[in-house]
């Protein structure tokens, strides 16, 4: 099995393809960006992207991964953040942050596909990413944030 | 009255904190100042100036003590240190220290003594001084009860000022200068030829200088950091995926491991077989641990899948099987020998209400998970001589003596590890996990262990929010409320809680009663009773603990009143209070709200009310019946707390609050069957989502005189702002939790 994260590839031959994304991610590549929170897609912490898509890594075994993995931490960094983690940073976004990872990445492939949402293509984007301690106010201004950032770069 | 007397009775004023036998010598350990734990292990040329100052060469760190949840803990309290030690935050480095005793929690027993907060005379403070003693002598090093900023608001900042002072004496002295010429400006001593001494440079020669403790505090006048907009030092990282959580922990040669316990939460294991599992792929060991079985493998998946195909013989439930052996327990709770407090009693109700009352209702509350997104782990090394433990932790002293008495090791070779948390809302107040996690790291010493919770345990096994029953019955005539009596039942979270940890809980459980006997109301015949129904399903501290279910019955029984008696709801309201800044935030939710404007058909707005944590916070919502179900849409929400140290996290975790009560009251709970927990993932758990989530207005006011935390405040008048709003859309008064029970949402 081959697979690229981050534009890194990684010979997998040795596991399980049932294995979900998100193990493979997090206990063989050690790469502990996202999340795991609830193991059947109901809350969205483990949200990456595969071949430009946000998908839920612990949906999808590794074996049927077909395309490019980026996860946060290829998104962009603390040096370089990406318009939708500056925006966030901006806003104070995060209580606890644990779901953080999986919002900004749903929100980076809302963005990608529809540079100029509106309230309700937001609200339905990002509805299945659940936050606990209840930050949705901000999530929805970082998200309008970001759009007229990246709108301004374009 | 002999000296046993005097401790009886301050027992019994210390009310749910004393320790029994413990006061008096608490008071002389009161006088003794525990030890600096920095100064164990120093590097040479490094100081620890306080207990929460560390300078060394290369870096000034600052000691955060209290866990941080995502309550922006660790911002707060390194601001706080930060203003006084003149430095600014992206010069420092901040850690959590070891578990101590100097860090004890001095804000956490002034709440929990039978005065209400309202109540500033000479006894109230006198007991809240004595409750400090015992918290003292436990060391207890905890995060809980909104207490981080009232406890270290001048603590913090008075450790800032004496490493400030004790830097400036060393420089004085090194250069034979008087210390009023020095100045201190982020991180450096100034002499008066400008030259600047950076901290750091100073720290071999300030280790040996009598530290200096006669500090004044600057006035807020004079303030660089605190009372304006921070950005909180976690922002970077937690919006960049390289924030690490305890979940996150990797180790050399580090095993995963899951577990399965009894579903019956606290029932026994009678058996498994664990052969299937026992040839799965990565699988180390299989370990038994009370009321469960755990296994060991090379990652965390296949430990998961490992512990599902064990086989389990499990022992019933101490407690009963099903809801309604639950809800009757509670109901037969209503009686003279279950009685548990009456702090309330104003007037005579008995004869105001005596067969002639105008309303009759009842309430009823559900155990609720706490859930937070980072599911419960802890990573355990066990060596015969050490072991260590990292975890998010809001006990970590509990931690490492209840592993210390697993391993039978001391506690010093006890290490505890505090990681950042991903959310905890009272859930790491209990140390289960790490006391499995000890356990099972036995089985393969020297190898570190991290115990990861499925989802499903973590909700299964939770020490869920305590179920609740409220009976009210009230009076009413000339558009007034004349007489309200409220009795609430439930188990004692205080004594299931503390009980955990081997501390007897003497007296009356304040929890039961809190936010509705200590509201500030001068109702004619006013009564509010606690009963104490039988320890149930073991229950903990969930976000607003007692307040949480008993903000929604006091201020549903008096919405109800006011309604019968034809009166305004928010005009009533600030007639009958009696406390002027819990008027002030009900005059401030009226205006934000404009309250009385007219709404069109389908629309209503509910006010409601809970003093909680010495906090008034008042909040109106409005809802649409839209034909399908209620649609939330705004709310306004306005707090009293004295000071507001950063107005940006201040305004998320009000937001946060008021979303976490709403969220849970349309549609969350736990019921049992067969002793097992029924929700136990986010499938029949939702909360709410982004779609749901109405505008939420925030004010903070800062009149009051003493500052006061605002992590739980605002959940206790959310459920009930939210059924008051329903009612005046609908006509329907919803009086049990979750309310999805009784209506749609949208």
């Amino acid at each position: 099995m081959q697979l690229t994260v981050n534009g890194t590839a990684h010979s997998l031959d040795d596991l399980e393809p049932d294995m979900p994304l998100l193990w493979v991610l997090r206990d063989v590549l050690d790469i502990k960006g996202p999340k795991y929170g609830c193991g059947i897609a109901q809350c969205g912490a483990c949200t990456v992207h595969v071949g430009g898509r946000a998908v839920r890594s612990c949906q999808i075994p590794v074996g049927d991964v077909r395309g490019d993995v980026t996860t946060i931490e290829g998104l962009g960094t603390p040096d370089a953040p990406h318009p939708v983690q500056a925006a966030w940073i901006e806003t104070q976004v995060a209580q606890c942050g644990y779901c953080q990872s999986g919002q900004i990445m749903q929100a980076a492939h809302l963005l990608a596909d529809m540079p100029e949402p509106t309230d309700a293509q937001i609200l339905d984007a990002m509805s299945g990413n659940l936050c606990r301690c209840g930050t949705y106010p901000r999530i929805r201004a970082a998200v309008r944030l970001a759009a007229r950032a990246m709108a301004e770069e374009a | 009255m002999g000296r046993a007397g005097t401790i009886a009775r301050r027992t019994f004023l210390a009310g749910s904190v004393a320790i029994a036998g413990g006061v008096a010598f608490g008071i002389w350990r009161f006088h003794t100042p525990h030890a600096n734990p920095l100064q164990a292990g120093l590097p040479e040329g490094a100081a620890a100036l306080t207990p929460y100052v560390l300078i060394t060469e290369g870096a000034i760190t600052l000691i955060t003590p209290r866990a941080d949840s995502g309550q922006g803990a660790v911002s707060v309290q390194a601001a706080l240190i930060a203003e006084e030690l003149d430095v600014d935050l992206d010069q420092v480095a901040t850690d959590p220290g070891p578990p101590s005793p100097a860090y004890w929690n001095t804000a956490l027993s002034s709440d929990a003594v039978p005065f209400r907060a309202t109540n500033t005379g000479w006894l109230a403070e006198r007991v809240r001084d004595l409750a400090d003693v015992p918290m003292k002598f436990l060391g207890m090093q905890v995060t809980g009860g909104s207490t981080t900023v009232p406890d270290g608001y001048e603590k913090l900042r008075r450790a800032g000022a004496m490493a400030r002072e004790t830097l400036k004496a060393t420089a004085a002295r090194m250069h034979d200068l008087p210390v009023a010429d020095l100045r201190t400006v982020l991180g450096a001593v100034i002499l008066p030829d400008g030259t600047r001494l950076s901290y750091q440079s100073l720290a071999a020669e300030a280790a040996q200088t009598a530290p200096v403790t006669d500090v004044a505090l600057r006035g807020p006048k004079s303030w660089r950091v605190l009372g304006k907009p921070m950005q909180r030092i976690d922002m970077v990282a937690k919006s960049t995926g390289t924030q690490a959580y305890g979940i996150d922990i990797d180790l050399p040669d580090m095993l995963h491991a899951a577990l399965r316990l009894n579903p019956a939460k606290g029932a026994e294991l009678l058996g498994y077989d664990a052969s299937e599992a026992r040839a799965m792929r990565g699988v180390e060991e299989i370990v038994e641990i009370p009321g469960g079985v755990a296994v060991i493998a090379d990652n965390t998946w296949r430990a998961m899948q490992a512990a599902q195909a064990i086989t389990c013989d499990w022992a019933p439930a101490p407690y009963p099987a099903e809801m309604a052996g639950h809800w009757q327990a509670l109901s037969d709770s209503f009686t003279p020998e279950a009685q548990d407090s009456r702090w309330r009693d104003d007037g005579d109700v008995a004869a105001a209400l005596d067969g002639a009352a105008d309303v009759e209702v009842e309430y009823r509350a559900p155990y609720l998970a706490h859930a937070p997104l980072e599911p419960l782990s802890a990573t355990v090394r066990y060596t015969p001589d050490r072991t260590d433990i990292w975890t998010g932790t809001q006990v970590p002293r509990f931690v490492q003596g209840n592993a210390a008495e697993i391993t039978g090791q001391d506690a010093g070779a006890v290490h505890v590890h505090a990681q950042m948390i991903g959310g905890s809302f009272g859930h790491r107040l209990e140390d289960e996990v790490s006391r499995h996690a000890t356990r099972i790291a036995m089985a393969v010493p020297g190898r570190p262990v991290k115990l990861t919770y499925a989802r499903e345990e973590d909700m299964a096994q939770d020490f869920p929010r305590q179920i609740a029953m409220a009976r009210g019955r009230g009076r009413v005539s000339d558009d007034r409320v004349e007489a309200y009596d409220l009795g609430i039942a439930m188990p004692s979270v205080l004594t299931s809680q503390m009980g955990r940890q081997g501390i007897p809980a003497a007296g009356p459980d304040l929890q039961i009663v809190a936010g509705a006997w200590d509201q500030p109301f001068a109702i004619p015949h006013y009564r509010v009773t606690g009963y104490r129904a039988p320890d149930l399903v073991p229950v903990s501290s969930w976000r607003a603990v007692g307040a949480s279910t008993n903000g929604f019955f006091h201020d549903c029984l008096l919405d109800e009143l006011i309604h019968a008696a034809g009166a305004d709801p928010l005009a009533e309201r600030l007639r009958l209070c009696d406390h002027a800044a819990s008027r002030r935030v009900l005059e401030a939710v009226g205006e934000m709200s404009g309250w009385g404007s007219p709404m069109a058909e389908g629309r209503g707005r509910g006010v409601a009310f809970c003093l909680s944590f010495g906090v008034p916070c008042a909040q109106v919502i409005e809802v649409t019946d839209t034909g399908d179900g209620i649609r939330l849409d705004r709310v306004f929400v306005a707090a009293e707390v004295g000071r507001i140290l950063d107005p940006v996290n201040f305004e998320g975790l009000v937001q946060g609050g008021v979303i976490f009560g709403l969220g849970h009251a349309m549609n969350c709970r736990i019921t049992y069957a067969n002793g097992a927990a029924e929700q136990t993932n986010f499938d029949r758990y939702p909360g709410i989502r982004l779609y749901q989530c109405p505008e939420i207005e925030v004010r903070g006011l800062e009149t009051a005189e003493t500052i006061r935390g605002i992590g739980e405040p605002p959940v206790p008048p959310a459920p009930a702002a939210l059924a008051n709003a329903i009612f005046a859309a609908t006509g329907t008064r919803l009086r049990e939790m979750p309310f999805d029970g009784g209506i749609d949402f949208v």
